[in-house]
């Protein structure tokens, strides 16, 4: 049997200690952790229960802030009154995103550090070339099945696409994660894979996150999220867009805009060139759908994957135009 | 054969408890509150549990296997081998066939695909024979794998000569034609994903064996381990009250239920083997992969005079599946001349297996997706073609159908559907950025027929119990044999009592092919006629009966209590009447088998395929039929389709219970979306192993994929499919569904795709 030790920390500064352990992982909800574990990729040696600490799933959000504890759920923050009023996006990506069960079940600080699906990554038994779980050993993935893997940021050692929903309406609105010692955005919070696959995320053994920060903003409050897939539910997406508006009085000007994208890339991905190419301009069809455009800079496609390239613009111009919409 | 009327049939079908009622599942209760017990639900003293190991590649040979690491890890009881593992025979064939006489190994030396057992850990604990599976080294001299029917190396494959169907001069009236269509259409691996794994509990005492399987043929599958082990028949006991869907794939002993059976035979202990759910994709077939070439000729008027069909289906390197794709083409459309003709391909798959409508699914959706072209390349409606063309007769047996209310179908759908309100032009119907299309597509499936067998008890206490080895995954049979029984017997239905699932019960064949209806409702009114025969012969001539002497031939029974049919002379319970005659139970086991039959033949009558009967024997070719009216939305930008009404008109026969058929047909609905837009085992063509074999990557429709479904029964009663009247009801529901989704699709963005599924990519 694959014995493992069991901690249950009741404080931060406790699994902090516990986390710098070796072989140490974090226990949230479980959903990513425990799945991961039965396909043979997690194998920790110790496991820090978190989920019994108290107060950090707060969720305390105003005009100017929100502020998220790390332990919040995922159903809870979607169907939060002050979220959904003054960050709509972050509530549509949170109720678009897996089951109603495991959104019940899942937090906020595992929902950051989900991995990727990637079918090679997950299935070390046929597949042990992974440069993410095996440093060095390859990339099952380039040359194989590829629909699902990402046309953005991908590297030779790595083409796995980041695979979450809320991670992109964090990085549109200039979240950040908070690692007790340490604030950083959620942006750069993210790695791409670059020669090392292996590290998705810049936390250090012994850091725990205990919340996410969002600034409010006017393009926060006119945000929506787009989420693309095969089927209606319970599926990660094939594209998605993150997008916040806020036009100038006359109503047709765009003063500022914020576009991220998901399902595209191996992070969560801040489509800047978007944004720029918009800003001050009319809110005019032809000119949003040519400015998004612009986001597909750099794509790579391998073969199956393709699709996303033409459709990743035509989502956030749909979301662009539909939050155009509304008044 | 002539329908039995049963005493309420017309009037009284509003009595839930009549054949006919929508009497909800008696299982219902059972199942919500947990006392369903399944098989791997079974608590057994000193249960072990094994783990399979599963070929990494996919052909070559196994060259040397470590399993010294495996066999000290903690708890490990045994590593199994090919070296290792008790020698088997092999058995017979689903359809009998005497098996060669050489030994049957379960685990494989020579590997044909990715993921076939090589090697079983059997641990105290699962997770002890899990973390231990993980330790068994395998070696292997890796050979060239053929991946898929595209493969460079899959060739044409083998003509399976059996499958030809032929008349007329196809070809040179099909290039004499002056409209002509002509395409390929293909759909992928499929599986059946039942939400129970496959699996099993053996435990041997002595030469005893049983078995807790779900199983859609106890008796075939009891046969099958009889004939691994050299035991008698009798010495298998099969246990499967409950099954978690089957939907075709648990109808025959597998390789894993072998390594179980056998390992608890070597330990002396029960073992416990369930597949993981990657393995669900690996350890036995789905629906094969198929090609089809359909090339339809017709005059202006649209009247077809030729179709040439060729098609081609993969199965395994070392078994045969043949998924036979001519049998909706052979008999859909009247037409002079026509010419089907069928190979397989070998690939290196597990073999694959029967998948809800095997045949007719795919074989509909080729030709009805090619009528559909046929009808926009001659400028007419979709329904209209079907009327032009629509077969009088059986065009291939040439006989009458039994019954065949698809005209009907067809009108009543419509209606119900609004079709007449159709534009007819692709591309002319939006609502903001949804495209939105209107599709069209029948469907049939033959009515396979059998001989079936039951026991059904009157007890002392005024119910009854009816007793019968076939099964209940969900269709409902526990409910229909309940009211069949209370009907015929006269009792209440809550005095019924149902068994099934215990291969001990009375015999029954496979259930399959949406037979077990009909053959049980015959069988069930048998048994029970032959029960109230006997009660009311004792009534008349036991002296202790208040009835003795009484100026009749014959008694009436009904809500349980007994009388003359005049009415005069007393009137009183059935349990009173046992009481007075001092009778604790009448028993009466009925079959529908021919007095003329062997007892070798009975044994094959319930353990093999080989006695059904043909759905085109004697003078009327029986099969039922449906047409699916459907509209999509496709989003212009996203490619994403999206089913938003469906209405069915669907003719059954007569419906033993309305509310189970519906029920049935809408999962088979259900399934056909799920087939159309979702469904595809995706292999990584380098190592010709499924990489979406598990349920968050294996696309299946969730409840928000799936709109309000319309069903209307337009069946009668057919006197010629069975004994009460009833066609097929499970697999219909499905066939029909994918062209007609496939055809909306092009009426909504006039593009044309011939590959399942319709993914967005296939759009954008
Ligand atoms: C079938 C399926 C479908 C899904 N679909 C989607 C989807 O459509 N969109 C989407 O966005 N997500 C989806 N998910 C992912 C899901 O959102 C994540 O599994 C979930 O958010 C993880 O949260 P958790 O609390 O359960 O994390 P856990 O499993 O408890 O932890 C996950 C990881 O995060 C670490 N961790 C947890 N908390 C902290 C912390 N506070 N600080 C530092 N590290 C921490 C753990 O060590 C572990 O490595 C899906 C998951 C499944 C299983
Ligand atoms: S894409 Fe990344 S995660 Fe997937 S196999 Fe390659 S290295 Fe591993």
């Amino acid at each position: 049997m694959r014995d493992f030790a069991y901690l249950r920390a009741d404080s931060v500064e406790a699994a902090r200690n516990a986390a710098a352990l070796p072989g140490a992982m974090l226990l949230a909800g479980g959903t990513t952790l425990v799945d991961l574990a039965k396909c043979g990729v997690a194998e920790p040696a110790t496991v820090v229960d978190i989920s019994h600490i108290e107060g950090l799933d707060a969720i305390d959000v105003s005009a100017e802030r929100a502020v998220i504890g790390a332990l919040a759920r995922m159903s809870h923050v979607a169907d939060h009154p002050q979220v959904k009023s003054h960050f709509p996006a972050v509530s549509e990506a949170l109720w678009q995103a897996a089951s109603a069960q495991l959104r019940n079940m899942a937090t906020i600080g595992g929902n950051l550090m989900q991995r990727t699906r990637c079918p090679y990554f997950r299935d070390p038994q046929n597949f042990p070339a992974c440069n993410k779980r095996a440093p060095g050993s390859g990339c099952s993935a380039i040359g194989g099945v590829t629909r699902g893997h990402a046309v953005l940021g991908v590297s030779e050692a790595c083409i796995a696409t980041y695979p979450g929903d809320l991670a992109i309406a964090l990085v549109a609105f200039d979240a950040e994660a908070d690692l007790g010692d340490r604030k950083l955005k959620v942006e750069d919070f993210f790695l791409a894979p670059g020669a090392t696959a292996e590290r998705e995320h810049d936390i250090r053994p012994g850091e725990v996150i205990t919340a996410i920060e969002i600034p409010g903003s006017a393009a926060a409050r006119r945000s929506t999220y787009l989420k693309v897939r095969d089927r209606q539910s319970y599926e990660f997406a094939a594209a998605s867009a993150a997008v916040g508006l806020e036009l100038e009085g006359d109503g047709r000007t765009i003063r500022d805009i914020r576009v991220a994208l998901g399902g595209v890339a191996t992070k969560p991905w801040r489509a800047r060139a978007v944004e720029e190419a918009l800003k001050g301009k009319p809110l005019d069809e032809e000119i949003v759908r040519k400015a998004s455009e612009l986001a597909m800079e750099g794509a790579v496609d391998h073969g199956a994957n393709h699709y996303k390239i033409a459709l990743a613009p035509r989502v956030i111009a749909r979301a662009i135009l539909k939050l155009g919409e509304t008044a | 054969m002539t329908v039995h009327e049963m005493k309420h049939a017309a009037s009284d079908s509003a009595r839930l408890e009549a054949v006919g009622g929508r009497l909800s599942r008696v299982d219902g209760p059972a199942k919500i509150t947990g006392a369903a017990h399944y098989a791997f639900e079974q608590r057994l003293e000193g249960l072990t549990h094994a783990v399979l190991v599963g070929a990494t590649i996919a052909a070559g040979k196994v060259t040397a296997i470590d399993t010294r690491a495996a066999e000290t890890a903690p708890g490990v009881l045994a590593v199994l081998t090919p070296d290792t593992i008790m020698a088997l025979k092999t058995a017979s064939d689903w359809f009998g066939t005497p098996p060669p006489d050489r030994p049957y190994c379960p685990l494989a030396r020579e590997v044909t695909f990715s993921g076939q057992h090589v090697a079983a850990v059997v641990a105290e604990t699962f997770e002890q024979a899990v973390a231990a599976a993980a330790l068994v080294k395998v070696w292997y001299d890796e050979t060239p794998a053929i991946v898929d029917l595209s493969d460079g190396n899959a060739g044409d494959g083998i003509a399976i000569d059996a499958m030809t169907k032929e008349w007329g001069d196809a070809e040179a009236a099909f290039a004499e034609a002056p409209v002509r269509v002509c395409a390929a259409y293909n759909t992928p691996r499929e599986f059946q994903v039942a939400m129970e794994p496959h699996g099993l509990i053996a435990r041997w005492q002595g030469d005893q064996l049983t078995i807790w399987e779900p199983s859609q043929w106890l008796d075939g599958m009891a046969r099958t381990y009889a004939e691994w082990f050299g035991i008698p028949f009798e010495n298998v006991r099969l246990v499967s009250p409950y099954i978690g869907g089957g939907f075709g794939s648990k109808a025959l002993a597998l390789a894993h239920s072998a390594v179980a059976a056998a390992a608890a035979r070597m330990l002396g202990r029960p073992v416990k083997l369930v597949l993981t759910r990657p393995q669900n994709f690996t350890s036995y077939g789905g629906r094969a992969a198929t090609r089809q070439t359909v090339a339809i000729g017709a005059d202006r008027q649209g009247k077809i005079q030729s179709i040439v069909h060729r098609g081609v289906n993969e199965t395994a390197v070392d078994g045969m599946w043949v998924e036979p794709l001519g049998s909706v083409t052979s008999i859909m459309y009247a037409t002079p001349n026509f010419s089907s003709k069928q190979n397989v391909v070998r690939v290196n798959t597990v073999v694959p297996g029967a998948k809800r409508a095997p045949g007719e699914n795919p074989s509909a959706f080729g030709i009805e997706c090619a009528i559909d072209e046929l009808a926009y390349e001659l400028g007419l409606d979709p329904l209209e073609i079907r009327l032009i063309n629509y077969a009088e007769r059986d065009p291939h047996a040439k006989k009458a159908w039994s019954t065949r209310q698809l005209r009907e179908a067809f009108a009543t759908g419509a209606e119900a559907f609004g079709w007449a309100k159709r534009s007819r032009e692709p591309r002319s119907m939006r609502d903001g950025h949804q495209l939105v299309g209107w599709g069209v597509a029948a469907g049939t499936y033959p009515v396979r027929r059998a001989y079936g067998e039951a026991m059904v008890k009157l007890l002392s206490d005024g119910s009854a119990e009816v007793e019968s080895s076939s099964i209940d995954m969900g269709q409902g049979t526990y409910t229909i044999l309940a009211q069949t029984a209370a009907e015929t017997l006269g009792v209440p239905v809550e005095k019924v009592s149902v068994k099934l699932g215990d291969s001990r019960l009375a015999r029954a064949g496979v259930t399959g092919g949406s037979r077990l209806a009909g053959v049980m409702t015959g069988a069930v009114y048998k048994a029970a006629g032959q029960a109230l025969d006997e009660l009311i012969g004792l009534a008349l001539s036991d002296p202790r009966s208040p009835f003795h002497g009484l100026q009749a031939n014959t008694l009436v029974v009904k809500d349980g209590r007994i009388a003359s049919p005049r009415g005069d002379g007393p009137e009183l319970s059935v349990a009173e009447l046992m009481g007075m005659l001092g009778c604790e139970k009448i028993e009466a086991k009925g079959d529908t088998v021919p007095a003329s039959f062997t007892r070798e033949q009975r044994y094959n009558n319930y353990t093999t395929i080989a006695m059904a009967l043909p759905h085109t024997e004697g003078d009327y070719s029986r099969h039922s039929w449906c047409a699916h009216f459907v509209e999509v939305r496709v989003d212009e930008d996203f490619g994403t389709v999206r089913v938003s009404r469906v209405v069915s008109a669907l003719d059954s026969g007569r419906l033993y219970n309305p509310k189970l058929a519906e029920s049935q047909w809408k999962g088979g609905i259900i399934m056909g979306i799920g087939q159309a837009l979702l469904e595809e085992g995706i292999v990584d063509r380098r190592h010709g192993r499924i990489v979406n074999g598990n349920l968050a990557d294996y696309m299946l429709p969730t409840n928000a994929d799936i709109p309000d479904i319309q069903t209307i029964s337009v069946g009668i009663p057919d006197p010629h499919s069975s004994a009460l009247g009833g066609k097929g009801v499970g697999e219909l529901g499905i066939v029909g569904v994918a062209p007609a989704i496939a055809n909306a699709v092009f009426h909504a963005t006039g593009k044309r795709v011939r590959d399942l599924p319709i993914t967005l990519e296939k759009l954008i």
